[in-house]
């Protein structure tokens, strides 16, 4: 507990309001959201799409697949009980389905090169997201891969009917088209032999590519049986594998596991089941996941370990050891047995979705990249280069599995590590964000953004008919908003990127933002230390990731103290101010990047 | 237009006594000027009605004329409401209580209405101890056309226009306690902590219960040379005492205060500052009031307090049913029972 009263706030360091606008603090590659959910209102998709692409390189794509770390921090969700968050990832879809002729909007490549080699590891989304932001100050980046299109595992590991191949193929076009010399049906086998080559630079994406296994007893008899899940999803998206016995036992409670059982039911499994080691609630598929597969007829079983893989008659049976969990003090798991009978189950093939690894065989061992726990490389957090100064690492491949938004904001990192390391300079000495804060009153009771912020519950995105998406495997399954729809997602969206920005040395303490803010957010008080402060304002504030924006002292002594958790961003504050103490400032905060990408005509600003 | 209020409200904001939150005694959005004193007063009265479980459908909002007697519409939107003529919201404000006393009554004036074109109608019912607040929303200025200096601004205090007024003031608390007013208090708009209490308190009073509540003018009357400014009444607000308003039901220990009991059972608790007058003391009250002012100060706190004193319908000895559940026999009896009454008076 700090004792001394709070500081005032510092709006001038960009990160205070970045933390106010959650969606885009929450998010990797720090989109702007709000900023993309307005003009998909005011229906202009393509511009919205440019936002997107700027930061996070794969719209449409993520648009389908994102892990949405963005929804779970959305305001929205803390307003009020039972409220659920913006549908952030799906109306980034809506921008990608409806988006125009974007070409002219890509950025220039220059025909004379700065003379700098790039070689890309690995043509994923990291390695990809490199490319993006190096080829257009004139690197020449030449990328390897080992599949025969680019995508690394959005193209293996995603099935088509989540993510079409079309989507996909656009948006890694608008890289490769760039310039990027590409290598596909390339395995790289040794990192001795690349750091031979003429590169400045090596960048290493090349994923978590190792599917885990489980060593139980009968594990060998029935191999022929036993499919990793990420290399059979791969060989399905290839076209190597196009069907599956009737039944179907999916290992593993994951994000993969949900795409085996989900596929498997495409390729002729009737009865596809998921068993999971844990509970339920520790599953690690997402939510939203779960509930599509189990929309498919796919039950799951929790608790229930492997044991043991027998061969009966051409089928293979898995014994089940049924466990329950128990947490010590720290919430650390251990799964205990419930002293149950085990539990058979019998099959046709089993399709193991357990996890995977990262794994570096091609990299030597004694060319100065050192490789620490779990054989993963040893790399500065920050700039992501290895110990051998001209190799980086990114996605998967740097710090183990995480998802592609992850991937994406580790290849801006990494792309500007690249760029000051090709130019001698200090990879310490990093870009700054590009911000702007601008007022958006227009006039007297009239604000730039719409604060009639709609009450309507989170609107669901429709599927296809689950009698059709069953059999073709390239059907998929979303249908994404359409137009209304998306105007009526949007509209739930608070703007919380249009900041209340006080300046105390013009308050009269009037009381009148107190009196007026519905949520009661605003205190005029004697300041206090922190813990004082959260549980002597109006409304009590509990949550403590949630700044305190605290004034410089008032005239009277006391400070106005703003609780950002619950603020709706209404303007009300500043409507009711009679002296213009409080503004409301749009808030673009553009994360660092090795430039500016996007040629747009015009800003959010300037109307269509 | 985007000059609304949102749906949202706090998500800790607990249902009161009676399963309302705080969203259930609002109003309209206020369509004063922005900075207003009276937007505080009406956020006051929100919290005190919230903070007292009491039931908005018993609650009958009066008012006269003037951006004062515009503030029922930002409050308690589902109590009854009348907003009157100017300067006779007493008069109202007497009928309709006496027509039902079951009601809570509260009046909501302005320094015009009530100490220029009202200071008829505030003297008397003040005089016939009618069971309502009156808050007074004074800020010395005709704010609504355009902040001439109205009749309770101090001498020498200056409006925008520049002027030192020159006329003495109406002082609503002197007038009040001289005039037999049984609850009289004074308060700021912008200190809610003493606020909020008096109403609680002014609204159980079992009689006339005044607060005038300086309430400064932020268009017309905020700037240095005025008396009635948020700066000014800051520097020169002299609290005569502590108040908090217990409901019937609490308990709190005693620390040497007074407890006022009201006669439905709730206590209005005083903590008397040091080197001020017992508010149970009329005529020391009355000189509290005068002095503080000569010395320049604006006394605030609850002033004087006497629960003992009948109020009009006990003085009248009417009839305790509304009359709306009275039948046609009780309320039209017959030439009978009229010439009964007349030979009573001859």
């Amino acid at each position: 507990m700090t004792e001394s009263p709070l500081e005032p706030t510092v709006t001038e360091d960009p990160e205070y309001f970045h933390q106010v606008v959650n969606c885009q603090y929450a998010c990797p590659a720090h989109t702007p959201v709000p900023a993309y959910i307005r003009l998909i209102a005011a229906g202009r998709h393509t511009e919205a799409y440019m936002i997107n692409w700027e930061a996070n390189v794969f719209p449409g794509v993520l648009g389908r697949t994102c892990d949405r770390p963005c929804e779970p921090a959305c305001r929205r969700n803390r307003i009020e009980k039972d409220e659920e968050p913006v549908a952030i990832c799906r109306l980034k879809r809506v921008c990608a389905d409806l988006r125009g002729d974007v070409s002219a909007l890509m950025p220039d490549i220059p025909k004379k090169k700065n003379g700098k080699r790039v070689a890309l590891i690995g043509g994923g989304p990291a390695s990809l997201t490199v490319a993006r932001d190096l080829m257009p100050l004139g690197y020449t980046c030449v990328l390897f891969d080992n599949q025969k299109r680019g995508g690394g595992m959005m193209r293996s590991q995603i099935p088509s009917f989540r993510l079409p191949e079309k989507v996909l193929d656009e948006e890694v076009g608008y890289i490769t088209d760039m310039g990027v010399d590409t290598h596909f049906n390339q395995d790289v086998t040794s990192m001795k032999y690349m750091l031979a080559r003429d590169f400045d630079a090596v960048f290493v994406g090349t994923g978590a590519p190792r599917g885990r296994d489980l060593d139980i007893a009968g594990r060998k008899e029935a191999d022929a049986k036993i499919h990793i899940g990420i290399e059979w999803l791969a060989n399905v998206a290839f076209g190597h594998v196009t069907s599956i016995g009737k039944r179907v036992i999916v290992l593993g409670g994951g994000n993969t596991a949900m795409d085996c059982c989900r596929t498997a039911r495409r390729l002729g499994g009737e009865d596809v089941r998921v068993v999971v080691r844990s509970p339920f609630k520790d599953m690690k598929a997402s939510p939203w996941e779960r509930e599509d597969a189990e929309a498919e007829d796919i039950p799951m079983f929790e608790n229930h370990v492997p044991r043991k893989f027998e061969m009966k008659d051409g089928k293979v049976a898995v014994t089940f050891e049924k466990v329950r969990a128990e947490y010590d003090d720290k919430g650390k798991r251990t799964l205990v047995p419930a002293g149950e009978a085990p539990v058979v189950m019998e099959c046709d093939d089993v399709l193991m979705a357990i996890g995977q690894d990262n794994a570096f065989p091609w990299i030597e061992r004694d060319i100065g990249i050192n490789f620490g726990k779990w054989d993963l490389p040893v790399l500065d957090k920050q700039t992501f280069q290895s110990t051998l100064p001209r190799v980086f690492f990114g996605g998967d491949a740097a710090f183990g599995p995480a998802n592609i938004i992850t991937a994406v904001a580790h290849g801006h990192q990494a792309a500007i590590s690249i760029d000051l390391f090709c130019q001698g300079k200090n990879l310490a000495e990093r870009p700054h964000p590009a911000v702007t804060l601008v007022s958006q009153k227009m006039n007297v009771h009239e604000w730039s953004y719409s604060n009639d912020v709609s009450g309507a519950d989170r609107f669901a995105v429709p599927h296809a008919d689950r009698k059709k998406t069953l059999k073709d495997m390239k059907m998929e399954v979303e249908l994404g908003f359409d137009v209304k729809a998306a105007c009526a997602e949007a509209a739930r969206c608070l703007n919380c990127d249009v900041q209340t920005v006080f300046e105390s040395g013009r308050c009269i303490e009037c009381d009148a933002c107190a009196d007026v803010c519905p949520m009661s957010a605003i205190t005029f008080t004697e300041n206090a230390a922190e813990d004082d402060l959260r549980a002597h304002l109006n409304a009590v504030s509990n949550n403590r990731e949630q700044a305190l924006y605290v004034s410089a002292a008032l005239p009277t002594g006391r400070v106005l103290v703003k609780d950002e958790d619950v603020c709706l961003h209404c303007g009300l504050c500043a409507e009711r101010c009679p002296t213009e103490a409080w503004d409301m400032k749009k808030f673009l905060y553009a994360a660092p990047k090795t430039a500016c990408f996007t040629k747009t005509e015009k800003t959010e600003d300037e109307a269509a | 237009m985007s000059y609304i209020i949102p749906r949202f409200r706090h998500p800790c904001t607990a249902p009161n006594g009676i399963g309302y939150t705080r969203k259930d005694y609002e109003g309209a959005l206020s369509t004063l000027c922005a900075g207003c004193g009276h937007d505080s007063i009406s956020a006051a009265i929100v919290q005190a009605c919230y903070e007292m479980s009491v039931e908005p459908h018993l609650v009958a909002k009066l008012s006269g004329i003037g951006c004062s007697s515009k503030t029922p519409a930002y409050f308690l939107r589902q109590s009854h409401g009348f907003n009157s003529v100017h300067g006779r919201m007493p008069s109202v404000a007497t009928g309709a209580n006496l027509a039902n006393r079951d009601l809570i009554y509260l009046g909501v004036s302005g320094d015009g209405d009530t100490a220029s074109i009202g200071l008829g109608q505030f003297a008397h019912v003040m005089r016939r101890n009618l069971n309502m607040l009156y808050i007074i929303e004074n800020n010395g200025c005709y704010g609504l056309t355009k902040g001439q200096d109205s009749a309770t601004a101090d001498v020498g205090s200056k409006t925008k226009s520049g002027q030192a007024n020159m006329f003495s003031p109406v002082d609503p608390a002197g007038l009040a306690l001289n005039i037999g007013a049984t609850f009289v208090a004074r308060s700021f708009s912008g200190d809610k902590a003493q606020l909020v209490p008096l109403i609680k308190a002014g609204l159980h009073h079992p009689g006339f219960a005044l607060i005038d509540v300086i309430s400064p003018c932020v268009t017309f009357n905020n700037i240095p040379a005025s008396t009635k400014s948020y700066a000014y009444t800051r520097e020169h607000m002299s609290a005569a005492d502590v108040v908090d308003f217990v409901p019937a039901a609490a308990k709190y220990g005693a620390d040497g205060a007074i407890d006022v009991k009201m006669p439905d059972g709730a206590t209005v608790k005083l903590r008397r500052l040091p080197d001020h007058h017992d508010p149970r003391d009329r005529a020391a009250a009355a000189d509290a009031v005068m002095t503080t002012r000569e010395r320049g100060e604006v006394l605030t706190g609850l002033i004087y307090i006497d629960t003992d004193h009948p109020s009009l319908h006990e003085m009248l000895d009417t009839t305790e049913t509304p009359l709306r559940a009275l039948g046609e026999k009780e309320l039209c009896p017959g030439a009978k029972a009229l010439e009964a009454i007349n030979r009573n008076a001859r």
